[in-house]
């Protein structure tokens, strides 16, 4: 059996994801004299939002890219010191596809940049910090090359220094749209119209919400800022509803929403574009701890998240969660919960109250912001029978319409099931929240599927026998 | 100064090395993934899908959706957007699934 230099290691903690919030978790816990192993699938710590170039790129500015850059350098100085004195192991390019809950966890995952190794450990406490992907809702058109997500565009431009096109219309919902498109034209690319679907009417109803976090509005202040002065129009309550192009966007139509999202007839007009960055909120990464039956929440934005206590526990006995697994709210608050639950790991006795504190505003916010930029159920409105829904296994609308009208499926599994959509590749990340809509479930129901990501069959083979999801002792291993 | 992304982050990274795309060469620049280097060239298409045979790309970036995959060097199925591009690479359009012979 291939095994890793770390198999034979047992850690008193395993942090999972090395964003911001595995990051702080990480060094926090060492700080406390506890022995770590920091996992990330990706080749360098930051995670999403402290994406950054390959240190071969040679970039004297990285900060450019970012806010809070002095923050992330802080954390791997610590990072780096932790190392050196060995309270902290880091593996990079180690993607974990499977917990098990044993005394003490094990945890398995596929290594290298493409996949090919194995690597095993054991922990006596694990952290999720897995973060989040997009929510994609689809359009006619958005398979089309050069349709992109806001996300990627952000992480390709952050990471590799590159831009999809030379004009770019973002559109979507959620902060991360501003983030987008003053990136992308600070690299040089010409944003002609950024759209929101919300109508961020609802912030306005809580200005003591808003109030509590003057860091958040002076950020929204500055995007805001630097989209005027690169000419970029912000158009809320508007969507791009079709992408035209035959081998690649060549643009886009938009038009005007009601407050149900549905397109409002007679508004739609073309935007000339070569690409477009397109995102609907963000999704949290939880498949790891929901295969193992953890409690999940309903997030005002129609997500689920971890349900954790105030020390940042699941409800599965030795799993915490810090960041956006907890529900989306960026990077601070993200850099806050991990710290949270590294004390709470280490069995300290009390919270500071600042930290505490820090969190209960930043997660009000949060919910706040989840609520404003909630899709709106009409947006189905832009759909056409055969608008792809499922980009692997290339799944139209009407496929989708006819297993829930003609042959009577009323959640998304029977529906997969029957027509296919999100059992590719992505396992339903990209088409996921469109397919329950269509099917008409309410809420998302958690994902319950064995492995976090394609796992070669290498590694099933090797796997001592598994003894179900719900909990029971592994198999022991010598 | 033109506003590139180069610029922005103020690199200066080492020469270009090449990597072959579908037989014409590709300069990439070093620490980019193979899909970087795509798109700096202005390629945003390296896949055929199974069904029906539509091009496609990078789509998210981060290594979910897996819309990226591309045979490198042989190998079907390589998610280009987290790999690294290695002087000398051969990338080649994916064709469906990659692989008659073998699910992956
Ligand atoms: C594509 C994308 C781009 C974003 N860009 C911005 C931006 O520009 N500005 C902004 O303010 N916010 C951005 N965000 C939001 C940002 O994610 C959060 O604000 C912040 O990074 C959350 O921190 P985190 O630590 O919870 O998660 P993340 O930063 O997402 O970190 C999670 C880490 O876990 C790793 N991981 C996930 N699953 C596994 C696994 N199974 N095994 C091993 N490692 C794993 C990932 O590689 C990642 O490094 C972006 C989000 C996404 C998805
Ligand atoms: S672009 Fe989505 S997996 Fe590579």
């Amino acid at each position: 059996m291939p095994t890793s230099p770390s198999e034979s290691k047992s850690f008193d903690l395993a942090v999972i994801g090395a964003g911001p919030a595995g990051l702080a978790a990480a060094v926090a816990a060492a700080d406390r004299g506890l022995r770590c192993a920091l996992l990330d699938a990706g080749a360098r710590p930051g995670g999403q939002y402290y994406r950054h170039p390959a240190p071969e790129l040679r970039a004297a500015r990285p900060d450019r890219l970012h806010h809070h850059w002095a923050g992330f350098a802080e954390l791997t100085e610590r990072l780096a010191r932790h190392r050196d004195a060995e309270r902290i192991t880091y593996l990079t390019h180690h993607h974990v596809t499977l917990l098990e809950q044993a005394e003490p966890w094990r945890l398995h995952a596929v290594t290298g940049a493409d996949g090919s190794g194995l690597a095993r450990l054991r922990a006596r406490a694990v952290l999720l910090a897995t973060g989040a992907y997009e929510r994609q809702l689809p359009f006619p058109g958005w398979t089309l090359p050069g349709v992109v997500t806001a996300g990627g565009a952000q992480a390709m431009l952050k990471a590799g220094l590159v831009l999809p096109g030379r004009r770019v219309v973002v559109a979507g919902s959620g902060p991360l749209l501003l983030a987008a498109a003053v990136s992308l034209t600070a690299a040089g690319a010409r944003v002609p119209a950024v759209l929101e679907a919300g109508d961020y009417l609802g912030y306005a109803g809580r200005p003591a919400v808003l109030a509590a976090v003057p860091g958040k509005l002076a950020e929204a202040v500055t995007h805001g800022a630097a989209l005027a002065r690169h000419r970029v129009r912000l158009r809320r309550s508007s969507a791009v509803v079709e992408a035209h192009g035959t081998d690649r966007v060549a643009g886009v139509t938009v038009a005007r929403l009601d407050r149900q999202w549905r397109p409002v007839p007679g508004t739609e007009r073309r935007i000339d574009c070569d690409a477009l960055a397109i995102g609907h909120g963000l999704v949290p990464q939880l498949e790891l701890a929901t295969e193992l039956g953890a409690e999940t929440r309903l997030v005002p934005d129609g997500t689920l998240a971890l349900r954790v206590d105030a020390g940042q526990r699941t409800t599965v006995p030795g799993l915490w969660a810090a960041g956006e697994t907890c529900g989306v709210g960026g990077a601070e608050l993200a850099l806050a919960e991990g710290e949270l639950a590294a004390l709470a790991i280490a069995g300290a006795d009390t919270v500071p109250a600042a930290l505490a504190g820090r969190r209960r505003r930043l997660r009000a916010f949060a919910e706040l912001m989840a609520a404003a930029h909630r899709p709106g159920p009409g947006w189905t409105g832009w759909l056409r029978p055969d608008t792809e829904v499922c980009r692997c296994e290339e799944v139209p609308v009407e496929r989708i319409a006819e297993a829930v009208e003609e042959l009577g499926a009323t959640d998304p599994r029977t529906v997969k099931l029957l027509t296919r959509a999100g059992m590719g590749w992505c396992q339903g990340r990209m088409c996921g929240p469109a397919v329950a809509c269509l099917s008409g479930a309410g809420a998302p129901g958690p994902d319950r599927r064995p492995f976090s990501c394609p796992v070669p069959l290498g590694e099933l083979a090797a796997l001592p026998e598994l003894t179900g999801t719900t909990g029971t002792t592994g198999t022991p291993e010598n | 100064m033109r506003r590139t992304p180069t610029a922005l982050a103020a690199a200066d990274p080492g020469p270009a090395h090449t990597i072959e795309f579908d037989g014409r060469p590709i300069p990439a620049l070093p620490g980019q993934t193979i899909a970087a280097a795509l798109w700096a060239q202005g390629i945003m298409a390296w896949r055929r899908t199974r069904v029906n045979g539509r091009p496609r790309g990078a789509f998210c970036g981060i290594g979910a959706c897996f819309d990226c995959l591309a045979t490198v060097n042989g190998q079907p199925n390589q998610r280009t957007c987290l790999l690294p591009a290695e002087p000398g690479d051969t990338v080649t359009t994916q064709e469906g699934h990659g692989r008659a012979d073998l699910a992956v």
